[in-house]
């Protein structure tokens, strides 16, 4: 489920590259030691003899800006990059919810103005309750099933890689079409799901439009359409764990389950604690779903923060509004993002 | 250079061309400039879109050669054109970065906010010179008009809301096709025996999703003799918590859960129910005629299966289209773009030559709609439309008989944020068969109270 996409995240980049490393365990002999990976700059350099002493330092350090030149270089690329299309949007974005802006005029300053008028909203107090409901939900689905698949195809001894396929296939799917197959699945006449509890004799449900039911359907198809993404890193680091570990909870009569219990869990925890910050993260940022299933019905029931911005922005046309909420939106995830940090950075 | 030797000509060219590329980021944005348009030799380029796009090539054809027959009689005017309208998504940073055409499409839900935050060019001292235009219907040219009493745009098209129904069902139930219901229970009584075909069959269907519930929600209340904002002492109030209202929900109420003829799936939006009725399991729908070439086009089914008639009760609600200009786009550019509005869209002088090409090709002529001349120039183009009809307009004439009888009344202000309230109250009666309407009602009264305070 933390397979939410945020591709312009760099924190999400971030995780994704080193994650699975990090808490992957010792990697086969040899492959990391500290004898393999000598830094390459570090070698060649010979001690430099008290005579030569304040010459060879300013060679070194001419060699060290020569050779990093290109590094640089690509690296003002991305500078620039980033600039353009994420730290200037959010600086802007942030100025946004201070202005009122037609982009036929130049904005107008409106302090507060913004702000005061999305408290008022009645909505707004909805789509943050709505988001939680929602992130809560999602925790309860998409973060166990990911890891619970992962575990069950750990063990697997036969078709190990036709299965994690299949439970990657979801991710690749354009969402769009992901929802579309969904819509059908939910369809309360001729949909998948209630000819299903027909077979069973159970009652047909009203999947999308019942309000109790449509923030927990919407978490279903989310959840069917992340873990792929989620599951692959919890196999990864799965499989980064000791074998020996599990010898010799073994050798002591550890059950399947205290093996998970102890060994697992234990083993596992920094890295299910990383991709739960990132689901709640992503999955308060959840727009697709209910936009193209529900338009935020029934009755308000499904109005999530960003579908809200969404209708600020682009069907009032109220930039400045939309700008306050997405400063809000910004702050609380930063605050997330601020954890993720600190807790990333502490193991490192 | 030898403090390049660790530097491999590849490394470099790699750097260089991540460089130039961030830089050409940088670089673009702002290129095209608010200049006059006008070349050298006196020619005014002028950028207008609602081009039909290269999947209708029929239609694109077409448009690409009456500019060229635009061009060649107006040899001072150059046309840009380009594809699409004003999509609210884009919009403001067309806008912003100089990318949004001289003249644009807009739905007749947008003036107002347009005119309010001044994104379009006031026009009204261009438009002594627009032929025919004192004949353009005044309610249509309102639309444009700012509460300044300034014009800002040209109607294009117009509709109103009627019911479009499947005259092969009305057939198959037992009701004459030619006899659709003039009141809502005739409509509740057609649709409970057309749901009883079974099958999967929906007697009516109604939106409720993406501010198409609300839209359709303010014809039922308008139909009922209802409003859904009305304006006191110059202060704009919601109007809808009301016994007309209060029918309307009502009405729906009792088709959804009571005669169970409104199908089961809901949190429907327009493609939804025009795919219902272009696969021939909808009965009708509440659809201006507008509808029906799209669901013959898209469904390849035909002309003769559909019927429209007018909406029962005593009004309807009235949309349409036209074209505003860009609020930085020159005078010349102004009076260019209103010489190709006037004679691409409100030219009574080309109708026949352009009607009598389109009635051979698969254009429909002859739906009741749109009328957008009084008097004289609308006889005429009736006329002509009649002549070179190629759709059944008999189908058609329960929708003109009682034209005269279902006023038709426009948007409410702000009407995109009153929809999103609106079809909130929409989709509690279709997805709950205990809403209490009054509450719904009372609570969406409240809402819609917040909304009208902030109309200038």
């Amino acid at each position: 489920m933390a397979g939410r996409p945020l591709p312009t995240s760099p924190a999400r980049a971030d995780a994704r590259d080193r994650t699975p490393v990090r808490n992957g365990a010792p990697a086969p002999a040899g492959a990391s030691g500290p004898t393999a990976k000598t830094s390459p700059d570090r070698t060649p350099v010979p001690p430099a003899g008290p005579a030569g002493r304040g010459g060879a330092a300013t060679a070194r350090r001419r060699r060290r800006v020569r050779e990093n030149l290109v590094a640089y270089l690509f690296l003002a690329a991305g500078v620039i990059c980033f600039a353009l299309f994420s730290w200037y949007p959010i600086v802007r974005g942030i100025l946004l919810g201070f202005q009122q802006v037609t982009f036929a005029q130049p904005a107008e300053w409106v302090g507060l103005d913004n702000f005061r008028r999305l408290f008022e909203d009645p909505l707004f107090l909805t789509a943050w309750k709505n988001t939680g409901w929602f992130t809560l939900l999602a925790l309860v689905f998409g973060f166990a099933a990911p890891f619970a698949t992962a575990v069950v195809l750990n063990e697997l001894r036969r078709g190990k890689a036709y299965l994690r396929m299949t439970v990657y296939l979801p991710v690749m799917l354009p969402s769009v079409v992901t929802m579309l197959l969904w819509r059908w699945f939910y369809d309360p006449g001729p949909g998948l799901f209630n000819n299903v509890l027909d077979v069973f004799h159970l009652p047909a449900q009203q999947w999308l439009e019942s309000e109790n039911l449509a923030m927990v359907s919407l978490v279903l198809v989310s959840t069917w359409a992340n873990m792929g993404t989620t599951t692959l890193i919890y196999l990864a680091a799965l499989g980064g764990i000791p074998g020996e570990l599990y010898e010799a909870a073994e050798l002591d009569g550890a059950s399947i389950r205290r093996r998970l219990w102890h060994v697992t869990i234990p083993q596992m925890r920094f890295i299910l604690m990383i991709t739960l910050l990132l689901q709640v993260i992503g999955t308060m940022q959840v727009f697709v779903e209910p936009f193209v299933l529900t338009g935020g019905g029934p009755d308000d029931a499904t109005v999530t923060v960003l579908l809200l911005l969404y209708r600020y922005a682009f069907v009032y046309n109220d930039f400045g509004l939309a700008s306050a909420m997405s400063t809000v939106l910004f702050v609380v995830l930063g605050i997330f993002a601020g954890v993720y940090l600190r807790l990333t950075r502490s193991k490192g | 250079m030898n403090g390049m030797a660790g530097v491999s000509r590849r490394q470099l060219l790699g750097s260089a061309t991540a460089l130039a590329l961030g830089l050409a980021l940088t670089g673009c944005g702002g290129s095209s400039g608010s200049s006059s348009g006008v070349d050298e030799n006196g020619v005014v380029t002028v950028s207008v879109n609602g081009m039909p796009a290269k999947t209708q090539p029929e239609d694109r054809k077409d448009f690409e050669e009456l500019v060229k027959q635009f061009e060649a009689a107006h040899p001072k005017i150059k046309i840009d054109a380009r594809e699409g309208q004003m999509d609210p998504k884009t919009f403001a940073a067309k806008l912003a970065g100089g990318q949004l055409e001289d003249v644009y499409y807009v739905y007749f839900t947008d003036p107002a906010g347009l005119i309010q935050r001044r994104q379009a060019a006031d026009i009204t001292k261009y438009l002594k010179d627009v032929p025919y235009l004192d004949q353009v219907r005044p309610a249509l040219q309102d639309v444009f008009k700012g509460p300044d009493g300034k014009i800002y745009g040209l109607p294009t098209g117009n509709y109103s809301l009627g019911l479009v129904y499947n005259r092969a069902l009305f057939k198959k139930a037992g009701l004459d096709p030619d006899k659709p219901p003039t009141t809502w229970e005739e409509v509740r009584t057609a649709a409970r025996k057309i749901s009883a075909l079974g099958d999967g069959t929906v007697g009516y269907a109604d939106y409720s999703k993406n501010n198409q519930g609300g839209w359709h929600l303010t014809s039922w209340i308008y139909s009922m003799g209802g409003d859904v904002a009305t304006q006191q002492n110059g202060k704009w109030k919601a109007a809808f918590d009301s016994d007309a209202g209060r029918k309307a929900l009502q009405a729906l109420h009792d088709m959804r859960w009571t005669d169970k003829s409104m199908g089961t799936r809901q949190l429907l939006e327009i493609a939804d129910v025009q795919k219902m009725m272009g696969s021939g399991k909808l009965g009708m729908y509440m659809a201006g005629p507008d509808n029906i070439p799209t669901i013959v086009k898209q469904f390849e089914s035909k002309y003769d299966d559909y019927g429209l008639a007018a909406l029962p009760g005593t009004a309807t609600l009235g949309g349409g289209d036209g074209f505003m200009f860009n609020p930085k786009a020159s005078p010349e550019k102004i009076r260019a773009g209103l010489q190709w509005i006037q004679w691409k869209y409100l030219n009574p002088d080309r109708e026949e030559e352009n009607v009598k090409k389109f009635s051979g090709l698969d254009v429909p002529i002859g739906l009741p709609q749109p009328n957008l001349f009084d008097g004289a120039a609308q006889a005429k183009n009736d006329a002509i439309h009649a002549k070179y009809a190629n759709v059944p307009q008999a189908n058609y004439q329960p929708f003109v008989d009682r034209s005269d009888d279902v006023a038709v009344k426009v948007e409410p202000p702000n009407a995109q944020q009153l929809y999103t309230i609106l079809d909130g109250v929409m989709q509690s009666v279709l997805t709950k068969e205990d809403a209490d309407l009054d509450q719904l009602l009372a609570d969406a009264a409240k809402r819609a109270d917040s909304v009208l305070a902030t109309v200038k």
